[in-house]
């Protein structure tokens, strides 16, 4: 078998190349994968609090169903719904662009993940942590904000660290419904020009490169983010 | 209810179009579980032997596998393996090399990590007692390990039986391929991804309260 990176070179039918249609689905992936991103990492931060809210019941239930709900339903399957039936059944969202609704269902399947995490963090710090808050005469939503989260959020650091790469990796499934990333430009490409082991090579050293890359700024956030005098270290692993 | 007419599915639709799919994707579920484990195992230990010849292999295998998305690594297998082999390979057989070699690699970390969960005294006593290595490891280390790490395994499972959702990508027939096919057969593609959402969330719910009685059950009282 020989070689043909020119491939790369050649116009793709409508005035690119090959080459431009990959960086553009680079891109894209980029920014399904950053928007999901920001989305999750809010949702998450918040239904995981709201699971630690012992006072408050009801709260504690809806988080707890909102993660069993995102949890529990293949992304696959989740992104073919907030693309088809969601549409179908509420007529407002007809008008909102295919890659808002994969950006929904990306950040909401991964917000349930970052939410187990969060709870995971918060519960490993000492209760002396809250009761410290209160005495110093903190109400619930200071104690979080002040005391609670910082430490659970730089505790969480290196489990996020690899939902957020499987993230970039999971953006890969929204070539289901067509958006151009770089798994729907590695399967058209491969089929226009048979040249599949080339064009699947270049594909997966942009994915790997992406994620190493989000490898690195987290590594470099952990860092800026470490409190002298603690060891924030440990975390649960698993999934994909 | 909101524009959608769940009323035409029934178990004759359901026996016909998605019974198989289902049976597809539990077997895929079962031997990639069962070959991920076993290639997983032998990948840990290859990682963990202390030989550069063995670890290196070991731990490129390993992290490429995770760095690059599922759905690339299906792609992969789909154009390689007949390139390969020389022989054309249907969509079933394909993925179901796929996921062997796939989740080896993260069932290979979680049995990395219940290996090092072993306190090394257990080590040292089968080495007292004159066991030797594959002894040791096949009496003393890795049924204690494989307790240990059971519920990661099995949650681990879990994710599996999503992702063979994603043989979508080659044409699989598996459950949500049984769906779809249906939902377009009687023209209610919309209400077939919808029950198959159901589906699939009640058997994975069902599963993990299994596993998490399973792990309140098995856990070894220290």
């Amino acid at each position: 078998m020989t070689w043909d990176w020119q491939v790369f070179l050649n116009d793709d039918g409508s005035g690119r190349t090959y080459l431009q249609w990959m960086f553009n689905a680079w891109g894209w992936t980029l920014a399904v994968a950053g928007c999901s991103w920001l989305l999750a990492v809010s949702i998450g931060a918040l239904m995981g609090t709201l699971r630690t809210m012992q006072a408050s019941p009801w709260l504690v239930r809806l988080a707890t169903v909102w993660v069993e709900l995102f949890r529990n339903i293949p992304l696959l399957v989740q992104i073919f719904l907030w693309y088809f039936v969601v549409p179908k059944m509420f007529p407002a969202f007809q008008q909102v662009p295919g890659f808002l609704l994969v950006v929904f269902a990306l950040g909401f399947f991964t917000s349930a993940r970052i939410a187990e995490q969060v709870r995971a963090g918060i519960q490993a710090l000492p209760v002396g942590q809250r009761y410290a808050g209160m005495a110093l005469g903190f109400n619930t939503l200071q104690t979080y904000r002040y005391v609670i989260l910082p430490m659970a959020l730089r505790i969480i650091l290196p489990p996020l660290t690899s939902e957020s790469m499987n993230l970039l990796k999971n953006s890969s499934v929204a070539f289901a419904v067509s958006i151009a990333e770089l798994t729907m430009f590695a399967m058209q490409a491969q089929e226009e020009t048979s040249r599949g082991i080339e064009v699947y090579l270049a594909v997966t050293a942009l994915y790997a490169l992406s994620a190493f890359a989000v490898n690195r700024v987290f590594a470099l956030i952990e860092k800026k983010a470490q409190i002298p005098g603690f060891i924030v270290a440990g975390g649960t692993g698993g999934g994909h | 209810m909101l524009g959608l007419d769940l009323g035409f599915f029934n178990w004759d639709i359901f026996s016909k179009f998605v019974v198989s799919g289902l049976r597809f994707s539990a077997q895929l579920t079962l031997i990639a579980t069962v070959g991920g484990v076993v290639l997983g195992t032998l990948l840990a230990l290859m990682r963990l032997s202390g030989k550069k010849a063995l670890m290196l292999p070991a731990t490129i295998y390993v992290n490429s596998m995770r760095s690059v998305p599922l759905v690339m690594v299906i792609l992969w297998f789909f154009l390689l393996v007949p390139l390969l082999t020389g022989k054309p390979m249907g969509a079933e057989l394909s993925s179901t090399i796929t996921f062997i070699a796939f989740e080896a690699a993260y069932f290979s970390e979680i049995m990395r990590a219940g290996i090092q969960s072993i306190p090394i005294g257990q080590v040292h006593a089968g080495q007292a007692i004159g066991m030797t290595y594959s002894q040791n490891m096949r009496y003393v280390v890795l049924p204690q390990a494989f307790r240990n790490m059971l519920p990661v395994l099995l949650t681990q499972t879990i994710i599996l039986f999503q992702d063979t959702s994603l043989v979508y990508a080659i044409g699989a027939y598996d459950m949500l391929k049984g769906f779809t096919t249906a939902g377009k057969i009687y023209g209610r593609p919309e209400e077939a991804y919808l029950l198959a959402a159901v589906v699939y969330f009640v058997i994975c719910f069902a599963l993990s309260w299994l596993v998490k009685r399973l792990q309140a059950k098995i856990a070894i009282v220290r």
